[in-house]
């Protein structure tokens, strides 16, 4: 997997002043590039060209209108953009800590951060009942404290969903903090700014291309939650049957109507990434 | 014209296998500049000076009589221009200016005021919407000045302020920056490895080598007696360590006469200039002549300069006609002399 | 020049997509090694079954190894839909053991099976977490919006099994949720995130002492038939046979009824 992240500032005026507009590089694509790239390209796509080629187009406009549908979609929504919204908040900062703050433990924070990538999903929605389950350590304070069970619920979908998805988000913000130029942060230092209003006002604004992409693994990664979701959350139309769950079971009777749905959730996904790719990564 | 001491520092950096000591006092309205060659420590002293590098046991920052030491980079009343500028990219101009009176506490509208004067002053009016990338350098430079002296500063600290210019540009900002540092009240301290830089911009020069303050005074005192071989290599002039009695300076064997009478370890400096060469042993005194082979012969302006070895090495500036009289190429033989009255003595 | 690099550039990933096809692209967990020729020494056994299959018929699979010499068998558990589908896209098996006539169909409507046998049948039980905390005692304990309960989805045999048995008993019960599957259905009940679920009662036996069963005379109307056939292609010939046959003996039987299987 890798992330790769554009958020590096010219370090200096001059320097971004003469940078060529197009590189003078010439000639022919390397084959020892192109073939690989190709062979890749196909492997991502020739999967896709499958589901395409399956799907029974004829029945698609019925079976879109079903409302079970049109529900876990809406969920699948619901629950992707809360949760990255959820790893914003704390996924930011905690990415921040980790490239700014030098505290004792840091690599071992570090590498716990990714347990979740690591982790097979159903492992992490079983780890996830016994912290926040009705009977888990915090899950069991929760219900007698304020009534509140997480399992079962949309707000389930969301910490599970969450729960995956954050280490896709810090890592790609961890590796903009680092590539941005702290000097930055100095100069506004040297201006008046707090730390905390240098990080708001001067790093926030810098590595923002490297949010934005985090935010986007994030929620395409969490509206492809399958695994944690169903664990933790569990299944129920409406509540918590997100896109991916419900492909799943559709598969089991009608695979047919597994295509459509992972078409409908493939087409919509696509959609917003380009608009928001449009919107965010090329506008500078 | 004495001035009260604005900056009282004993600036103290200890790192792996290099210490920064030096003690630095500046005037109010007073530019000093720290003159030193690369990783002698200015740009570490400069950044000690802003809160950016902490300072170890025993230093200590004073200003207007209170200590800033003790405060973070933030709360401190200073002003600096980075090297690079540093201005922030996402930020329009009028806007980087800004941003100091904003974290000052100022609402958004006062400070965008208070910006627009500042650009005024430097006269980038025009460019006030502009964002960094569209700058040209000198105009950047102008904006980090602005930006610098909007926070109000009381000691405003500038890193190589001209080295990111070419050299047109650099001449019109350097003396634009002149003005500019004229005007400010506070005390100023730059960095710069350019003596012309340091001799137009700065009241005081104090050279830096090797983390301590090897001669400091004014550009005129500091360019007449430069005390190390880096200062007389700047200001570009012969420097020698000797030992006087009275009228007489000997360095290696060959005596000079000199102006001055001193006694004891005296340095004798003279220009590359009053270095007059010979094919054979000129007649007269014996004194301010020695015998030397040329080592090297470059063009320096519209003159050569010929570069000797022998008991003293130095540099001699002649006219092309006197290089193809004398036949003057490398490993050949003169004599040198230099006039008594252009060779300036000095306690060492 | 760049048009014959530009063909060499779709052949070669088309190749290697084939290439992965015919080696066998069609189970996650299967064997996927190939069928062992004919007349060699070593022979290898595949059979598909349902998971709830996994403990007996691991045990089967020793007994057969054991019975036949040089016979190694291979187990691909998992389910019963999910391995109908392997099955009708030529994953290399022997013999298919399902947990619904349902999913047996799929295989036999693509004349991949011969005529299947029903071995065992299965009944619904109440499982609660250790201890009983909701008090449930019948299915009608159920119904109770308080008690949460986990069902399988309608979509997997147990939860078709659920709906009939709540059909019979004339119950409306809104779970919190449908599972997709038996072992994640007791997963729940395990961890007491739910107090009841309906799962197959050999699912509670094997579960052990984090789970008590609790039956109900509704399961009659809901009783689960497993069918088993060796499979028109198997690549291991006889052995499949054999391999049913062992299944159905009284050995088998009483293997499958002590993990909490009905007779047939």
């Amino acid at each position: 997997m890798t992330l790769s992240t554009r958020s590096t500032p010219p370090t200096a005026q001059g320097e971004a002043r003469r940078r060529p507009g197009r590189s003078g590089v010439s000639g022919r694509v390397p084959w020892m590039l192109l073939v690989p790239a190709v062979v890749g390209m196909a492997f991502l796509v020739l999967p896709l060209a499958g589901l395409l080629a399956r799907a029974p187009w004829a029945t698609l406009a019925r079976r879109l209108a079903e409302p079970q549908v049109l529900e876990a979609l809406r969920l699948s929504l619901l629950t992707a953009t809360a949760a990255t919204a959820v790893c914003l908040l704390l996924g930011v900062p905690l990415a921040w800590l980790l490239a700014r703050v030098d505290f004792p433990g840091r690599r071992l924070v570090r590498a716990l951060v990714t347990v979740p990538l690591v982790l097979p999903p159903v492992v992490g929605g079983v780890a996830l009942l016994l912290v926040l389950g009705r009977r888990g350590l915090i899950g069991q304070w929760l219900d007698d404290a304020f009534g509140v069970t997480l399992p079962f619920t949309t707000a389930g979908v969301v910490v599970a969903e969450a729960f995956v998805a954050m280490p896709f988000l810090v890592i790609s913000v961890e590796g903009a903090l680092r590539a941005a130029d702290r000097r930055f942060e100095e100069a506004a230092a040297t201006l008046g700014a707090s730390r905390w209003t240098a990080f708001r006002r001067v790093t926030l604004p810098l590595i923002a291309p490297g949010v934005v992409a985090g935010g986007v693994l994030c929620w395409a990664r969490a509206l492809g939650e399958f695994g944690a979701t169903i664990t933790f959350a569990g299944n129920f139309p409406g509540r918590t049957q997100t896109m991916p769950l419900a492909v799943y079971l559709a598969l089991e009777t009608e695979p047919e109507a597994a295509i459509v749905l992972s078409l409908v959730l493939l087409a919509v996904s696509v959609i917003i990434l380009a608009c928001l790719r449009d919107k965010w990564v090329n506008s500078p | 014209m004495t001035r009260p001491t604005a900056l009282d520092a004993r600036l103290v950096v200890a790192r792996p296998g290099f210490t920064l000591d030096l003690d630095l006092q500046v005037a109010a309205g007073e530019v000093v500049a720290l003159l030193g060659p690369n990783g002698a420590g200015k740009t570490t002293a400069l950044r000690a000076l802003a809160g950016l590098t902490p300072l170890a046991e025993g230093g200590r920052i004073s200003l207007d009589g209170h200590p800033t030491h003790t405060l973070p980079a933030e709360r401190r009343p200073v002003g600096m221009v980075f090297q690079d500028y540093l201005l922030f990219p996402h930020l329009s101009a009028l806007d980087n200016v800004a941003f100091g009176p904003r974290c000052q506490g100022a609402g958004r509208a006062e400070a965008r005021r208070a910006a627009a004067t500042w650009l005024e002053r430097v006269g980038l009016t025009d460019h006030a919407s502009a964002k960094p990338r569209h700058l040209s350098g000198g105009q950047a430079q102008r904006v980090a000045l602005a930006r610098a002296l909007a926070v109000r500063p009381r000691l405003l600290l500038l890193d190589e302020p001209l080295a990111a210019l070419d050299a047109h540009t650099r001449l019109e900002i350097r003396s634009q920056l002149r003005r500019h540092l004229s005007d400010f009240d506070g005390a100023t301290v730059l960095v710069t490895h350019d003596p012309l830089d340091a001799m137009v911009l700065a009241d005081r020069l104090v050279v830096i080598e090797n983390g301590s303050v090897v001669q400091q005074g004014t550009p005129g005192e500091v360019g007449r007696r430069p005390r190390t071989d880096y200062v007389a290599r700047l200001v570009g002039l012969n420097l020698y360590r000797g030992h006087a009695d009275g009228p007489r300076v000997t360095v290696e064997g060959v005596q000079f006469s000199v102006a001055e009478r001193l006694d004891g370890p005296a340095f004798v400096a003279f220009a590359p200039s009053a270095v007059a060469l010979y094919r054979s042993r000129p007649d007269g005194s014996p004194r301010n002549l020695w015998e030397a082979v040329i080592d090297g012969v470059e063009r320096h302006g519209d003159n050569i300069r010929i570069h000797l070895d022998g008991p003293i090495s130095a540099f001699a500036d002649v006219t092309p006609a006197a290089v193809a009289d004398l036949d003057l190429a490398p490993g050949r033989r003169v004599w040198a002399s230099v006039k008594a009255t252009e060779t300036h003595a000095y306690p060492a | 020049m760049s048009r014959r690099l530009f063909r060499w550039a779709v052949a070669a990933p088309l190749a290697l997509v084939l290439a992965a096809g015919l080696t066998g692209c069609g189970s996650g967990t299967a064997d996927t090694s190939a069928p062992a020729s004919s007349g060699g020494a070593a022979k290898t056994l595949t059979v598909f079954a349902a998971a709830s299959l996994t403990g007996t018929f691991t045990e089967l699979g020793t007994t057969f190894e054991a019975a036949h010499p040089g016979t190694t068998v291979k187990f691909n558990f998992g389910s019963s839909a999910t391995l109908a589908q392997q099955i009708t896209q030529d994953a290399p098996a022997d013999v298919f053991a399902a947990a619904s006539p349902a999913t047996m169909k799929t295989v036999t409507d693509a004349s991949l099976a011969g005529q299947p046998t029903t071995f065992v049948r299965n009944r619904l039980e109440i499982a609660v977490p250790a201890g009983n905390p909701a008090k449930v005692n019948g299915l009608k304990d159920l119904a109770d919006p308080k008690t949460k309960v986990a069902l399988c989805a309608e979509q997997v045999p147990c939860g078709a099994a659920a709906v009939k048995a709540l059909d019979a008993a004339g119950l409306t019960v809104t779970p919190v949720t449908l599972e997709q599957d038996v072992k994640a259905t007791l997963t729940k009940v395990e961890l007491g995130e739910v107090d009841a679920a309906l799962v197959y009662k050999t699912d509670v036996i094997a579960a052990g002492d984090k789970v008590q069963g609790i039956s109900f005379p509704e399961a009659e109307k809901a009783i689960n038939d497993y069918p088993i056939a060796a499979l028109t292609k198997a690549p291991a010939g006889d052995l499949a046979k054999e391999f049913v046959d062992l299944v159905l003996s009284p050995q088998g039987r009483d293997v499958l009824t002590k993990a909490g299987f009905d007779a047939p």
